[in-house]
């Protein structure tokens, strides 16, 4: 059993075999899970808004859809993975109160396809949308997802 | 004002006496509809990291109910109750006289209740911000989410993502036949409201 790594929001965390990324409670945020399955090397980042554009100068990449994302596979090629190896599943991007207009969830959700799409890196499972929580365990061994939800239960994808 | 990290004492000061104002309204308030049996404590103002918010309200995971009201007109942003199992088996049971068993089993009366509540609590502070400040702010209908706290926190978080990452918490002491339960409430005017507040309250 490998360690239980915790990613936080506005954050971003690489395992490898045999440990775990855990991200907890995410609502409108969205969680990119990247994965090498040669290297076994996992990666989870946490965003919580899309678009860094118009932001301060100053800005903690981390947080945003546009930035976050680039970041992680950058620092997952650093530790040996190769880009075309690497697939994402997303989970998050829930409408936790009824909004008027589209949702931050939502904003999320497109943001991090949009960005996949840039990047090349192919999705191959989303567990998104809705209006409960979820919290995520990435297991680096597997590459498998879990999606923990008090409403909806728990789905592996 | 560029963020919340940046109030200086005396601002703090009368954050809190608004708190005290609209705490004393509260209670009053809430005495007339739970006929007297309900006391609040002087409110606990504290200035505070979202990531932090979180672990104050026991953990990510743990479920709550948050209900959310948004501020417009004069002041814009938004006001959170989190409110958890205890203080929802208080409501219920002295307001609808049922027993709470858990989240699952409030029905749509008790989640009325827990709305009505919110609506009372927010139009106390409200008032006391309006009335010292001569703004006139406008609450929506309250909504309401039961889920893990980190979740619903979440939305505000989105909303003020540039605000530094802090927030004004508001906790208190709702005290009934002996029992003391927490309530807690995240009061986030947005940075041009708040400068406007400060300024009408002279502690520019």
């Amino acid at each position: 059993m490998g360690e239980r790594i915790i990613v936080g929001i506005s954050d971003q965390k690489i395992a490898s075999n045999p440990d775990v990324l855990v991200s907890y409670a995410l609502g409108s945020c969205v969680g990119i899970c990247i994965y090498d399955n040669v290297m076994r090397i996992a990666g989870l980042a946490h965003i919580l808004l899309p678009d860094s554009a118009n932001r301060q100068d100053n800005i903690n990449v981390y947080k945003y859809a546009d930035t976050a994302i680039e970041r992680l596979i950058i620092s997952m090629e650093r530790k040996g993975c190769v880009r075309y190896r690497l697939t994402a599943k997303i989970s998050g991007g829930a409408n936790m109160f009824s909004s008027i207009g589209k949702s931050v969830g939502e904003k999320n959700i497109e943001a991090v396809k949009k960005e996949l799409v840039r990047l090349r890196i192919r999705m191959i499972a989303e567990d998104t949308g809705g209006n409960f929580g979820r919290t995520l365990e990435f297991d680096s061994v597997s590459g498998m997802l879990l999606v923990k939800s008090i409403q909806r239960g728990n789905v592996i994808i | 004002m560029e963020s919340y990290d940046s109030f200086n004492e005396l601002q703090r000061d009368v954050i809190r006496e608004i708190g005290n104002i609209g705490a004393g309204n509260a209670a009053t308030a809430l005495a007339g509809i739970l006929n007297n049996k309900v006391s609040i404590t002087v409110p606990q103002l504290q200035i505070i990291d979202v990531g932090e918010i979180v672990s104050v309200l026991g953990g990510p995971e743990r479920e709550v109910v948050g209900v959310l009201v948004n501020m417009t007109d004069d002041v814009e942003g938004m006001l959170l109750y989190i409110l958890d199992d205890e203080f929802v088996e208080m409501v219920t049971e002295l307001l609808l006289g049922e027993p709470f068993d858990n989240y699952r089993s409030i029905n749509e009366i008790g989640l009325s209740a827990l709305k009505e509540i919110s609506n009372i609590l927010s139009g106390s502070y409200i008032n006391a911000l309006s009335s010292m400040t001569n703004l006139d702010i406008r609450l929506s209908a309250p909504e309401i989410a039961i889920d893990m706290v980190g979740a619903i926190l979440n939305y505000p978080a989105a909303q003020f993502g540039e605000m530094g990452d802090k927030l004004l918490l508001i906790e208190e002491d709702f005290i009934s036949g002996g029992n003391s339960v927490k309530s807690h409430m995240l009061i986030m005017p947005d940075l041009e409201s708040l400068t406007l507040i400060l300024n009408r309250l002279g502690v520019k």
